[in-house]
Parts: C-alpha cells; structure tokens; sequence
C-alpha cells in the first residue's frame, strides 16, 4: 500500500525519550479534535467532580447524622450544599451526557467526526474552564468584605438574597460567571450534536433508522437550545444588576424577585430532563441487547421522547406552588406536570415489553439498567405527588423534595451513566471491567442509594426541611438522619470500588475484542479502541440494526422493518 | 414487499451542516430574546420613578436602514450564486453600510438619552430593561458586522468565489435573524411599551 510509506499523524515518534514521548501523549490530548479523546476528556472530567462533588455531600451528611453537630461551620455547609448541587448538575451531569454524545453519535450514524471537531473542542474547553472557574473560587472569592469564599446562594439563588447587599464579595458572581461560561460551551457541543446527527448520517442510516441513543440526543440538544439559553439570558441579568446597578430583581426599585425564580426554573425544569434523556437512551440501548430483542416499539419511544421535551416546557412553576399563584396557574402547572407522566409511561411499557420473554443477560450493565427502570417508576410516582398543589404545599422544600429529586437524578440519571460505561468501556479501551468488582459495586451502590433515599422521604414527611445547617434533637429525626448518613457513606464506598476498577481494568482487564455483548450498533463494527478514522469504509445501512443483519444474511431486519 | 433497495441509495442527500448549526444557534438566540423581551414588558410601567418611556423617539430611519440591509444582502446572495463577485462586493459593502449607519444612530439615540434626560441604565428599572434589551440587539448587530467585515476582506482580496455561496448563505441567515429580531424588539419598545 502507498501510504505505508508516510508516517500516520497522531502515532508517538518511536525515536523519542520517555518523557518526550509522554510529553508528546499529553499535547496530542491538549490540541485534539478528534470527537473520541474530546468525549473521553468528558467523561473523565464528569468522574473527577463526581467524586470531588460526592465528597461534599458526605461532608453534608456527616453534618446532618447528628443533631448539634459543627463538623461544618454554618458557611462552609451553605457553600457545599450549593457546589455540590451547581456541580452535579453542571460539571457531572452535562458533561457525562455530552461526554457520551460525542464518543457515540458520530460511531453510532457511521461518521468519521463530528459536524464540526473545532468547535467540539472550543465547547470542552469552555465547559473545563467554566468548572475551574467555579472551583477557583474556593481560593479567589474573597470579596469587598472578605466575606466568603465559594458561592452560598444555593444552586437556585434566589432574589434578593443575590443582590449585592445580602451577598458582598464576588462569590456569587464566580457561580454567575462560570456558569455562562459553561452555558457556552453546553451550547456550542448541542448545537454541534444536531448538526452531526442530521447532516453526518452514513448511507441509508435515515432518521428513523438512528439507535434510540442518537435519538434522545438530537432530543436533549434541542432542549438544551432553548432551556440553557435563558438561564444565561439570567445569569446576564443578574451581573448587570450586581456590576452595573440595575434594578432587575431589586424590589425596592420596582423589580420582583418572583421573575428570578420564573426564568430559573424555566431553565431548571427542562434541565432535567435534559438529564434524563441521553440516560433513557443509554437504557434503550443496553436493555435490548441484554434481552436478546430488538426494542420494542421504536417509533413510540421517539415520539414519546419528543412528547416529554414538548411538555417539559410548560411545567416549571411547579417549583414554584407556595408563592402564591392564582388557583388557573396552579391548575395548569399541576395538570402539564402529571402529563409527563404518559410518555414517561409509554417508555417504562416498552423497556418492560422488551424484557418481556427476552433471554436477559444480567451482566453489570443490565443490573443497573433494570434497577433504573424501577427507581425510575417511583421517581415518577413521586414526581406525581409533589404535582398535586396541595400535597406540595405541605412539603415543599422538605426532604421528601429531596428524595423524589434525587430518585431521579441518583436513581436514574446515575444508574444509567454507570450502565452506560460498563457497556461501552470495553469499546472505548479495548479491555473488559472486572465483572466481578461491577457486581460489587452495582449491590453496595444499590444497597447504599435505597437506604439513603427511601429513608429521606419518611424524614421529609415527618416535616424536615432542605438546606437546614442542624436540628434539635427532639425532633424525631436523629435515627432516620443516621441512617441516611449511613446509607451515604455506602454510596461512596461503591463509588471508590468503581473508580478502582475504571483504573485497575485499564491495564489489567481482559481483552475485550470488536464486539464483546454481541451488539447490533454500528459502533461494535469497528476496533475497540477505535482508530481516528473510526470505519475504514462507510457503513451502509438497511435497518436499525445494521450489525444484525451482517451476522444473520438469512434473517435480516430489513425484510421485516417498514 | 420491501421497497428498501438492495445497494445504497445513489441518491442520499443531507441537509447542510452549516445550515443546520445555524438554525440551531438563531433557535437558542431567539430564546435569550424571548427573555429579555418578556422581562421588558412585565416590568413596563413598573419603575418607581421617572423618566418614561415617553422620552423615546421612534428610530424610523434607523429602522428602515437596519430591514433594507436584509434586502441588500439577499441581493449579494444572488448575485455570489451566479458567481458575480464585483456585485456580490458592491451588495455586501451596501449590507455593512446600512448595519453601521444603524448602529451610528443608536449611539446617537443613547447619546442623548444619557446626557439630556438623564437616563443610565442604573437610574430606574426603565433603563435597566430598556438599556438590556437594545444593547443585547445592538451586541449581536456588531457581532453580525464583525463577520460581515471578515467576508468584506476577504472580498476585497479575491479570495471568495462562487463555490463558498452556501457559507455566505449561512452567514445571511443570522444577518436576516439580527433583523428580525429587530422588529420585536422595535415593537415592543417604541410602540407598546411607549
């Protein structure tokens, strides 16, 4: 071959020294385009502020196991609780499904890269920026007063208390600030996503042919258009009236701190199901290939996914009951929300019908994926509850709040995030996680969230509240707190088993091959780890499952596919 | 039974990339408007004390410059699509002139503003929205310039031949969102809001 004779661009120069060539390895990590290193860089970044923020919440639960308790001072609790809310939902949950986004679309639809690989880096770089930014804080936040350091306006940050009276110093203005910045960034990497998924597709890969993974991610992006941008348009608002004297939300000039909480949470609801949604994909991708079936009923599942970020849009001042709203918008907020629940409905039918007779494979991904489809069911039953006005103003803002909010994003998002990488870090390494050690933590993890979360809604019932710094002890709520805390440290210890075997796997795992769960997306085609050129012909395409159909030519899906 | 054809489809299409990003950015901008202008009208006639919107003059020139360059820009379209390049040049000159004197008579316009009635965008919550709201349209009028004055140079030296006709187009698109948006804002401002 001709091009035997050229060096490949990208491989280490043999000649090099060992710390040249290791020097050479980070540069080519610092300056590349490429969508699979940008999506692992993602990833990898979602996993270290996972553990940084999973070790403020246990901080927060160590605080909370005991009543009187000061292993926190009252500050520091106010900042943690805020950085580990504004880190979970901006620097591990965006990144993780972006991180996925960008390792899989493009593998996914059979294309080489990205839309456009230079504005996939400019988007990570911003988002990593935006994250340090945030953190710097804990060291340059010191304000006018020296009064604080990280922000402690809680991840909402309601007005006035963000005005620069109640919050001196430029803490506040350091969650502001970086979250415009990875606002930017989120916006650049979904505006990159539709693009691939629309224009990047290989022959015959048509729209209703895209795995249901790619699917939520045209999905989620288009959200994120228009749900990330208002909270900038916010964000903007608010350093205009923190730098410039404005009058937004200053009551006393006429502004309403009411019009914070409608554009936050006009971001703040859509956000999570922006959240949800690449994490419903992950499940629609491993559930089918564990049950040995193909999904069922694939034109629901997008058509619900659509419905869901149809009607996320219209349900934000559910949040927002106890204001005081006239009984018209209580009504309306209560019935859109409980409509979210046909199409989740619609989803947890179909998972099930997969399943359903299937020949299921419990391997560590399908353990996670099945424990998410019944944690889900409860989140949303829950969700369900707290949409009844009524029911909400007796516990709004209590720890039931809490359980429901974190069944879906712990029992949910997460779940799925960690099936997500037992099923693809084989493709994405080359080698297999220790299954035996996935076990481990799946059970520890499963075992840890449920004795932490079920037991948060009984507190939250006997009328604890959120973002409280202690409590008296004859409240009643010493045992259930201790068993929340308990339950917490669980948690960790399954998240400490994980990280262990994301880095012991690396070099010791088996090797893992092409195609290691007999998969049927166009991913598991190609080498594991991928070359930069991800396939060496285009694929084509006849069906959903185009790998089905190259391992069974007597049985195609395309015969029977519409 | 299956109309799917054996062998790839000779005739498989995709939209254009940079349309489809374009599109994209002009949906997530008209939800950063769609904010500002909502906090504009709940909070018209919500200051505490003056000055009114009364002050306001309506921007008619300024106006009809800022709608006539979307005309003068989708006659450089046309004329880079047939591949005349002094035309297209001459049209897109004509684009960027008619965006600066828009430009020139908002400064004008705040100049006075803030000199002669004596509104800053910290004296009331009038000029806080107001100051907001304009200056976001007025931020994405420059943005809009800066790259049409790219593609200007770029003209100017020869670079740009009939094959980067759907760039341009993308380019417009977002030219034609700035205008756009114009009109809501124009709307909303000088004639509800006064």
């Amino acid at each position: 071959m001709a091009d035997q004779t050229f060096p490949i661009p990208g491989t280490p120069d043999a000649s090099l020294s060992r710390g040249a060539a290791l020097l050479e390895q980070l540069h080519s990590w610092v300056v590349t385009v490429d969508h699979k290193k940008l999506g692992i860089l993602y990833i990898v970044y979602a996993i270290v502020f996972l553990l940084v923020a999973g070790v403020e919440a246990l901080a927060i639960r160590i605080q909370l196991a005991i009543p009187h308790n000061h292993f926190l001072s009252p500050e520091l609790y106010n900042e943690f609780f805020t950085m580990h809310g504004t880190t979970m939902v901006f620097l591990v949950g965006m990144t993780f499904i972006f991180g996925f986004g960008n390792y899989l679309v493009p593998l996914m639809i059979g294309a080489r890269d990205m839309a456009f690989p230079r504005l996939n880096a400019f988007s990570f770089w911003m988002t990593a920026f935006g994250g340090l930014l945030l953190y710097f804080s804990f060291v340059g936040g010191f304000g006018l007063y020296g009064m604080g350091a990280a922000p402690d306006v809680s991840w909402w940050a309601y007005a006035p208390l963000t005005a620069k009276a109640f919050s001196p110093g430029h803490n506040t203005d350091y969650w502001a600030l970086s979250l415009i910045v990875t606002g930017f960034g989120t916006l650049g990497a979904a505006i990159n996503t539709l693009a691939t998924a629309f224009s990047m597709r290989c022959r015959g890969m048509t729209l209703l042919r895209m795995p249901l993974f790619v699917w939520l991610m045209v999905v989620t992006s288009g959200l994120t258009l228009i749900v990330i941008t208002p909270l900038t348009a916010a964000q903007v608002m608010l350093i205009i009236d923190r730098y410039l004297g404005g009058h937004f939300f200053d009551t006393q000039a006429g502004g309403s701190a009411t019009v914070w909480m409608h554009f936050f949470w006009i971001f703040g609801h859509p956000e999570v199901y922006v959240l949800i949604l690449p994490a419903f994909g992950i499940a629609s991708e491993v559930i089918p290939v564990f049950s040995r079936k193909a999904i069922f009923g694939y034109p629901a599942m997008v058509a619900a996914s659509v419905g869901i970020a149809f009607v996320s849009l219209s349900v934000w001042a559910h949040h927002m009951f106890t204001i005081g709203m006239t009984s018209v918008g209580n009504a309306f907020f209560a019935l859109s929300t409980m409509m979210v629940g046909i199409p989740t409905g619609i989803k947890i039918f179909n998972w099930v019908a997969t399943m359903w007779g299937g020949k299921i494979r419990f391997a560590t991904p399908m353990l996670f994926c099945t424990a998410f489809v019944f944690q889900f069911l409860l989140a949303g039953l829950t969700g369900i509850m707290l949409a009844v006005a009524p029911w909400n103003w007796q516990l709004h803002n209590s720890y039931f709040v809490i359980a429901h909010f974190h069944y879906t994003l712990t029992g949910s998002f997460v779940f799925c995030i960690f099936a997500g990488i037992y099923y693809w870090y084989p493709k994405i390494t080359g080698r297999m996680l220790s299954e035996k050690l996935g076990k481990w933590h799946f059970w520890l993890f499963f075992l840890g969230f449920h004795i932490t979360f079920d037991t948060m809604h009984f507190l939250g019932i006997i009328g604890m509240p959120r973002s409280i710094y202690t409590y008296e002890p004859d409240r009643g709520w010493n045992t259930l707190n201790m068993i929340v805390s308990a339950g917490g440290f669980l948690q960790g210890i399954a998240v400490l088993i994980f990280a262990w075997n994301l880095f012991d796997s690396y070099f010791n795992g088996s090797i893992a091959g092409n195609d290691p769960w007999d998969a049927w997306t166009l991913e598991w085609s190609t080498p594991s780890p991928p070359p930069d050129y991800n396939f060496a012909e285009d694929p084509v395409v006849r069906s959903r499952r185009p790998l089905w159909d190259l391992k069974h030519p007597n049985d195609p899906d395309w015969k029977y596919e519409p | 039974m299956s109309t799917i054809p054996i062998f790839a489809d000779e005739n498989w299409r995709l939209p254009s990339r940079g349309r489809v990003a374009m599109l994209s950015l002009i949906i997530g901008e008209t939800a950063i408007f769609t904010i500002f202008v909502v906090a504009y009208v709940y909070y018209i006639g919500a200051s505490k004390y003056g000055p009114t919107p009364q002050i306001l003059d309506v921007p008619w020139f300024n106006t009809v410059c800022l709608l006539s360059s979307s005309i003068a820009i989708v006659f450089a379209e046309r004329a880079i699509e047939r591949g005349r390049i002094r035309a297209f040049g001459a049209c897109w000159a004509l684009t960027m002139l008619l965006g600066i004197v828009f430009l020139a008579g908002t400064a004008i316009e705040w100049k006075r503003l803030i000199y002669t009635d004596g509104l800053s965008i910290r004296t009331n919550l009038f000029g806080t929205t107001f100051y907001s709201l304009v200056g976001l349209h007025a931020t994405h009028v420059v943005v809009g310039l800066f790259m049409l004055s790219l593609v200007m140079i770029f003209t100017l030296l020869g670079r740009v031949e009939q094959r980067h006709t759907e760039r341009i187009q993308v380019l417009s698109l977002y030219w034609h969102f700035v205008d756009a948006v114009w009109v809501v804002v124009f709307t909303v401002v000088y004639i509800v809001g006064k």
